[in-house]
């Protein structure tokens, strides 16, 4: 059905229950529990899981499959943002058009830089592609800054013309972003006993976009053109000599990523209207090859995994204060509790990126096939008679250079 | 190619199962019951300490939170109580908010927008915090402050300078007690015109975004109104840690004064990159080279070790103040700390307090209610005598400070000596002046 085949079917489902009950899965912990701080099944964390989902199934399909490796995404996802903060600004408060400019100019800036970027492959390609984000990064920063609003961020105001909408709501507010009414921060709580679970629109709207992101790149990794763009990551050069174009193929892959890295950006502005710059340096597109290859490049569901694993850490670890230590660790005799705080200091608050290097690092190391080989290690000692080794092939390329010849 | 096999079960399997996924959004828009976001039910009342723990503020972000550290243990009746023992109103009782506890939550705004309205949208959506508090950069603020307009709840703004705060970008949600940069410019331009002349050639380097533009405006137009003639002025980049490419262009030109619009670790580079390209050795136009750095604070003297003697600011308080208040801050804040307190812990101090203040003379945390006790409220001994919150746009009104590095330091804490304290009414401006006008606060929101 749909042109999937009965394993697609069975991963699309799983995924999509996963999203739906996010909310439910995601708080495991009864609020007000030591353990609540554990608990990501908020709005605003959920939202960014979903949107950096379809960020990284984005990125996976010019990566995984071509191997082609940018450095350069976050510019699409930057250019998105302000595309839909200007929509929300000019025309008016509903996520539709703003999220349909956001691909669209995503688009057409990624066909630019693709356009010229493709010309070259490898470690070169890299490099055009990280030029050209820290140069609209800068753009962005400084000389665009009537467009962008420089370091500041792009914001409503409310002089804003919104020429279908209004520019204050009766009250003298900024409206708020909505999908034909329904408002994107609308969130109904849900409580069960000590556990508080929250149901926000944005959220759900998110959650639909990643499901149908998710899809299309499902069709996009089964098509012929699927493929072509494997065949232009295993063997270039070869492709070349059957009398094959490869590159239409990966102009064509760069500008289906840069549309959802687009598509991100547009979303990320509709949950909360504000653009800023520094959603297209370079660390934020590190941060998206960092999701990929951490969850499993090449791999479908290894990019959204990856995603939700930095997404938490950002956002959990780094919350983690001295006080909620000494709060753990109270049980404790004074001098082994300032002691146990001061060894797990480092890891956590501002010490986040530590933790989340060395997880990388052991990633890398002993799980090359990131998250998702880890995943189908623990499958396979459970079936280790029932299922042949390598049985999702598909799943996974064996051979993964990290950047293609 | 095609395989589809439509049964029966499998359309209704997938109808549901879509039809499930469209009513989902709808189902869910209820809201819940409370009167205001975040309404405190419980023995405790959470706030959101929202700071920069990286980057280039990340000084003032630490101090900033020893600061809110030591108001909670105050609020609760820890400590000695510091300042709310010289404080005019004394509703506050050191037995909480409203007698719940106050507890807190911190978060790291890394000094970008993004950070910071993701870190206060997680305290007040996963904790429930009913205040979100702090800020080491107007740019932050700015977002910040918007972000808790629509959420409903209340934003004291920490160390935020720029007009914009309390001008086209304020918010009926937001609160400022720093001061900010037109009064910078309205209190330093007589004192750098007495020391300097009336006749002086001023280049600027400025920070590149809103509290930069915003100050570098206020200055020039305070110094030329004084006589002073303006150069150039040049935007640099927040990130930017050698500005010694920005540095060599003066030496090509006729100015005798350089302004950095600079704050935090941009001013102690961009001043040590100045200092050592010889700048304060020349004469220019038969007169000395000059340094101004418009806003000041002891961890930047620091920072900038020798480099500061001598060069004028303005600062918004420093701990060498006599009044009680002041000496009582600076008393508990030594004594849990070791050292003295800078002005942005100072700021981030006294807003806390007053926000436990106003809860307590409302009687609600309800942020409207909040608002409205905060509005055009008049208090004193608070460290910057009698000070006024204007209701118009929610701007504090006080005594600005102007400073000077101190020739001769006599400890690693003493580096600025006061020169002038300008009186209130020499710094104050119509809510409707041109560098503030162009927003609106709108009403304020209690959510839910």
């Amino acid at each position: 059905m749909l042109g999937l085949d009965k394993k697609d079917w069975t991963l699309l489902l799983i995924v999509a229950v996963l999203a739906l009950a996010a909310p439910f899965i995601l708080n495991p912990f009864p609020a007000g529990s030591e353990l609540a701080q554990f608990n990501a099944g908020y709005p605003d964390l959920m939202q960014r899981f979903a949107i950096f989902g379809i960020f990284a199934i984005g990125f996976n399909i010019l990566f995984g499959l071509t191997g082609y490796l940018s450095f350069g995404h976050a510019a699409f996802l930057g250019v998105g943002s302000y595309s839909a903060v200007w929509m929300f600004k000019l025309l008016s408060m509903n996520v539709v058009p703003a999220i349909l400019l956001s691909m669209v100019v995503a688009a057409l800036f990624s066909l630019l830089i693709g356009f010229v970027s493709l010309r070259r492959s490898g470690i070169y390609f890299s490099i055009l592609t990280l030029a050209f984000a820290q140069m609209s990064f800068n753009l962005a920063y400084s000389v665009l800054t009537p467009i962008t609003n420089g370091e500041t961020g792009l914001q409503l105001t409310l002089d804003d013309p919104r020429i279908l909408g209004a520019s204050a709501t009766a009250d003298g507010s900024i409206p708020v972003t909505n999908l034909f009414g329904l408002e994107m921060r609308s969130t109904f709580e849900l409580e069960i006993g000590a556990w508080l679970f929250q149901f926000n629109a944005g959220y759900y709207l998110c959650a639909v976009i990643m499901l149908l992101a998710f899809y299309a790149a499902m069709r996009i990794f089964r098509s012929p053109f699927g493929i072509m763009l494997r065949a232009v990551k295993s063997n270039q050069q070869r492709m070349t000599y059957t009398g094959l174009n490869p590159r239409p193929y990966t102009l064509a892959a760069f500008v289906i990523s840069g549309m959802y890295a687009g598509l991100a950006g547009g979303l990320m502005a509709s949950m909360d209207p504000l653009a800023g710059a520094e959603r297209m340096q370079w660390t934020a597109s590190g941060e998206v090859v960092l999701m990929t290859i951490l969850g499993g490049a090449g791999t479908l569901l290894g990019p959204v995994l990856g995603a939700g694993f930095i997404k938490y850490f950002e956002n959990i670890f780094s919350k983690i204060n001295d006080n909620v230590l000494h709060g753990w660790f109270s049980f404790l005799p004074d001098g082994l509790e300032d002691l146990l705080v001061s060894i797990v200091h480092p890891f956590v608050g501002k010490g986040w990126h530590l933790t989340l290097g060395i997880l990388f690092m052991l990633v890398v190391i002993f799980l090359p096939g990131g998250l998702i080989e880890g995943g189908q290690r623990i499958v396979r000692l459970f079936r280790k008679k029932k299922a042949p080794r390598g049985e999702d092939a598909d799943h996974h390329p064996k051979e993964t250079p990290h950047v293609a010849e | 190619m095609s395989n589809s096999k439509f049964t029966r079960r499998g359309v209704l399997k997938t109808g549901a199962v879509t039809g499930a996924g469209l009513a989902l959004p709808t189902i869910f828009t209820a809201s819940s019951a409370s009167a205001f976001t975040n309404e405190p039910t419980g023995a405790s009342v959470t706030l959101g300490f929202n700071v920069p723990q990286t980057g280039p503020y990340a000084d003032e972000g630490a101090d900033e939170l020893r600061a809110y550290e030591l108001a909670v243990e105050h609020l609760n009746g820890g400590g000695d109580g510091g300042m709310m023992n010289t404080f005019s109103s004394k509703a506050l009782q050191g037995n909480g908010i409203l007698g719940k506890k106050v507890e807190y939550v911190t978060g790291d705004t890394q000094t970008k927008s993004d950070a910071a309205r993701a870190s206060a949208k997680s305290m007040i959506e996963k904790d429930g915090a009913i205040m979100i508090t702090g800020g080491s950069s107007s740019g932050v603020a700015v977002a910040v402050q918007g972000l808790c307009q629509e959420a409903g709840v209340i934003f004291m703004a920490g160390l935020t300078h720029s007009n914009d705060t309390t001008g086209k970008d304020k918010k009926a949600n937001g609160f400022r007690h720093f001061f900010n940069a037109y009064m910078s410019g309205a209190a330093l331009a007589p004192v750098l015109a007495k020391m300097y002349g009336n006749d002086r050639k001023a280049y600027h380097l400025t920070a590149d975004y809103t509290w930069g533009w915003t100050q570098e405006e206020s200055i020039v137009a305070a110094t030329e109104a004084l006589g002073w003639t303006t150069v150039n002025t040049v935007k640099t980049p927040l990130a930017q840690t050698d500005f010694s490419a920005y540095i060599t262009p003066i030496l090509q030109t006729d100015a005798d004064v350089l302004v950095l619009n600079h704050y935090g670790g941009n001013m102690v580079n961009s001043l040590t990159n100045a200092v050592q390209f010889g700048l304060r050795d020349r004469i220019v136009n038969g007169k000395q080279f000059e340094i101004v750095v418009p806003l000041y604070s002891r961890l930047m003297a620091r920072g900038a070790g020798e480099n500061v003697k001598g060069i004028f600011g303005s600062t918004n308080w420093h701990w060498s103040l006599q009044d009680a208040g002041s000496q009582a801050f600076v008393k508990s804040f030594g004594t849990k700390y070791g050292f003295p307190p800078s002005q942005a812990a100072h700021t981030c101090y006294v807003q806390t307090l007053l926000y436990a203040d106003a809860v307590e003379r409302a009687g609600s945390f309800n942020p409207c209610a909040v608002a409205e006790a905060l509005e055009g409220y008049d208090f004193d001994g608070l460290g910057n005598g009698p000070t006024h919150y204007r209701a118009a746009d929610h701007q504090c009104f006080k005594d600005v400070l102007v400073v000077r590095g101190k020739e001769n330091p006599t400890s690693e804490f003493d580096l600025l000596e006061v020169v002038e304290v300008t009186p209130r009414a020499q710094v104050e401006y119509a809510p409707d002046h041109p560098m503030f006008a162009g927003g609106s606060l709108g009403t304020c929101n209690p959510g839910a």
